[in-house]
């Protein structure tokens, strides 16, 4: 589906949003299903969110731009999200995003181009005892170096079954 | 080694944690499972059960599988290994040594968890059922004694005398501030407004923090139970679980959690056939670190940015939808069902003098065991980072201790018999924070660690008050011109100068809190940021601008090993002879000074 696609899936979007109570506390829950389905939140969905719960536009774009699991730009189907917390840190985090770079030209908060892959960093996955970690969608990938993360590229690359991921 | 009573029933527990399922845990179980329900192993089936549990700690050393009643722990269990266990431990008896516990120092095999060092030095309440149960099954929870004290409290006590045993133990909040528990009850319970709140918090957003995520993946219905009791306490309706977004698995085990505790009236109308009616709902953070804090978490569930407010009026007065509400952390409510059970008393019998009971870390960085730990307070840092934690590894030497996440600080070697409590940590300049614990080396650059910290809270400052908002930026800035070789001499005297001031004129404790990485290290490790600034040097070798590696060629043995590992192949030298670094080609990665056994690669 292409950005345009995604814009103008009203129905879609009304279907998800309106499996939530009409209030303003669920908007955060409606945007998380929404990021979870359309790995972004599309600009039109979050106007009929607002609609939906009664708030001004603003209120829910707010929101969007400040907590950090939402997305306004699309994402790639398979979302790296590279550990920054303190131990992974220490541990050399920044050299895999060196490595991430190198291998898909992307940088954090950037996408290919074919939309397969982004890149984010955390600031922790609760998996300090095993760092430097990282998270494509949902699985945690332990101890990664430059080897192990070609492996795991290479992994999602050459499969295709997103679901299978997640 | 003992053998076995094969007749005896086995009950299987593989260590299901977030960083063992990273490693494979599950499949192990599900070969496991396997395994056991095969045709010609039925019998087998039939006198052995396998749970997939909780972290069992000693994350360093997983996945496990742990076998009861004989206590035998493997470690690092691969799928594959799983039709050995089968066959020589479950038929015949017979103990597989290669996935024994490698007691280093003593070099003998371990076979019991509880004789692996690790385990011997702790106290584990909050953690009490943490890796032996399925958290999945309310029935482990009843067999653990899950729920009667819910029903003791529910049935037999007045929710004054409830509370009275809280204030009585002593409990303060596990999540950092250290506020006595009890006393945040009674303040609510004393406002007369209704509707009244219960929140669970667990954000749990310091990096390098996992204990709060640990016992809600492991052992969701202790959290529930410490809920219900307090709701029962203070005459509350509605529960909520804040959950940070990254914490998928904790989500999924509360939910089924709730589900079964509502299933068999644990939650609900009438709870227990009492007049307390009750309802806990969860509720998906959104990856914001300042949601942590309170009145900012309310804010967030209220359906708003998370922005914190002052707080001239506690939660527990005006706190959700500006009702009373009573708000603590995962390990705080953990505590509550097991005070209730053994009593103040007991729990005052364990910790120090300000600070009772236990606390559990999550110890990591540069240290050999890491993992989860749990001690009673008053414990040293010395005996929990070398004791337990098995020291710093390949060789290098211990340099500071990170405690309480980006808000907290460094605590260095002079300092490694304090007793570790909320007031000794708070008086070393650094403080409990959630309960992080962040081993660094000599290989780590203190001045880099606070850029770092002020990296994170830059991005994480909600920007409603301007300390805050502009002090850490200037910080921030501060901090990486000097990592960067453009340090000033006046530049340490400006430093202190903002953090102290964002001490003082800072709207939450994100800001209040977020210069004690800078002024901390800034009273331990002066001379690290001197040696940066005057001396145009960083004696860790990080800052790539100031560092530069040579090879010792007295100690350099010529083995070899760093050639590989040189990205640009830098390094050169014969076999058997000292090796030299060609410094025009360094990019000063620092993989050589990792890679090698001898210490022989040195920082200028």
């Amino acid at each position: 589906m292409s950005e345009q696609e995604y814009e103008e899936n009203i129905e879609g979007f009304r279907k998800i949003i309106s499996g939530f109570p009409g209030e303003k506390r669920y908007i955060i829950a409606i945007m998380h299903e929404l990021s979870r389905c359309y790995r972004y939140l599309p600009r039109s969905a979050l106007e009929l969110t607002a609609e939906y719960v009664g708030v001004p536009f603003s209120q829910v774009y707010s929101m969007a731009t400040f907590y950090r699991a939402f997305s306004l730009q699309p994402r790639g189907r398979f979302n790296i999200k590279v550990c920054d917390g303190t131990t992974c840190h220490i541990k050399g985090s920044n050299i895999l995003l060196d490595e991430i770079h190198k291998n898909l030209g992307i940088g954090p908060g950037e996408t290919t181009a074919d939309r397969e892959f982004s890149l984010e960093t955390v600031n922790c996955i609760g998996a300090c005892a095993i760092a430097p970690a990282l998270l494509v969608n949902e699985r945690v990938y332990p101890r990664v170096n430059a080897a192990a993360l070609k492996e795991i590229i290479k992994e999602y690359r050459g499969g295709g079954d997103n679901d299978h991921h997640e | 080694m003992t053998t076995m009573n094969k007749s005896l029933i086995h009950l299987l527990l593989v260590c299901c944690g977030t960083g063992c399922v990273a490693n494979g845990a599950r499949e192990v179980y599900q070969a496991l499972k396997d395994n056991l329900t095969s045709d010609d192993k039925a019998v087998l089936a039939a006198t052995t059960s396998a749970r997939a549990t909780g972290c069992h700690g000693l994350c360093a050393q997983g996945p496990f599988v742990r076998i009861l009643p004989e206590d035998i722990t493997y470690c690092r269990v691969k799928a594959a290994d799983i039709p050995e266990i089968v066959e020589k431990t479950l038929k015949q008896g017979e103990v597989v040594k290669r996935l024994l516990f490698r007691d280093r120092q003593k070099k003998t095999l371990v076979q019991g968890q509880n004789d692996i060092p690790f385990y011997q030095r702790q106290t584990r309440v909050a953690l009490r059922n943490v890796g032996l149960i399925d958290p999945s099954s309310l029935q482990d929870y009843l067999e653990r004694g899950g729920y009667r004290t819910l029903e003791k409290s529910l049935l037999d006590m007045r929710p004054e005398q409830v509370i009275e045993e809280i204030i009585k133990s002593g409990l303060r909040g596990r999540g950092g501030g250290g506020f006595p528990t009890g006393l945040k009850w009674k303040a609510c319970a004393a406002t007369p407004a209704q509707p009244r709140y219960i929140i669970c918090n667990g954000d749990e957003g310091d990096p390098g923090a996992f204990m709060d995520e640990s016992i809600m993946e492991g052992d969701p219905h202790s959290v529930l139970e410490g809920m219900i009791i307090a709701a029962y306490a203070v005459g509350a309706s509605n529960g909520f679980i804040y959950v940070r977004d990254e914490y998928a698995q904790s989500v999924a085990s509360l939910r089924k959690a709730i589900e079964e505790a509502e299933n068999h009236g644990f939650l609900g109308e009438n709870i227990l056939g009492s007049a307390l009616s009750f309802n806990i709902e969860i509720v998906r953070g959104g990856g914001a670190f300042v949601c942590g804090e309170e009145t900012a978490l309310i804010a967030s569930i209220e359906g708003n940015v998370g922005e914190p407010r002052d707080k001239y009026v506690f939660p527990s007065e005006k706190g959700l939808w500006g009702q009373p509400t009573i708000i603590n952390n995962v390990e705080t409510w953990a505590n509550i069902p097991v005070i209730m059970e053994r009593g103040a008393s007991w729990f005052t019998s364990l910790g120090t003098e300000g600070s009772k009971g236990t606390k559990v870390f999550s110890l990591v960085g540069k240290v050999a065991n890491t993992g989860l730990v749990e001690v009673p307070m008053g414990t040293t840092l010395r005996e929990i980072i070398f004791d337990i934690g098995g020291g710093v590894p390949k060789g290098r030497s211990f340099k500071a201790v990170q405690t309480g996440g980006p808000s907290g600080g460094c605590i260095p070697s002079e300092l490694l018999d304090l007793k570790v409590d909320f007031d000794s940590l708070s008086q070393a300049g650094s403080m409990m924070g959630s309960g992080g614990l962040i081993v660094m080396d000599d290989r780590t650059c203190m001045v880099e660690v606070v850029r770092y910290y002020l990296s994170f809270l830059a991005g994480e400052s909600c920007g409603k008050c301007v300390p805050c908002r502009e002090g850490i930026k200037c910080l921030l800035e501060i901090l990486t011109r000097i990592c960067h070789g453009q340090g000033e001499i006046g530049d340490i005297a400006l430093l202190e100068d903002i953090a102290e001031t964002m001490q003082q004129a800072s709207l939450c404790a994100l800001g209040r809190t977020a210069s004690n990485p800078v002024l901390s290290t800034l009273r331990y490790f002066r001379e690290e940021y001197l040696e940066h600034i005057e001396g145009q040097r960083c004696p860790a070798g990080i800052c790539r601008e100031l560092s530069e590696f040579w090879i010792d060629p007295v100690i350099c043995t010529g083995c070899g090993l760093c050639l590989p590992r040189c990205p640009v192949e830098g390094i050169k030298g014969e076999k058997k002879q000292a090796h030299w670094i060609e410094s025009d080609k360094c990019i000063r990665c620092g993989e050589c000074i990792d890679s090698c056994s001898f210490q022989a690669i040195k920082v200028k």
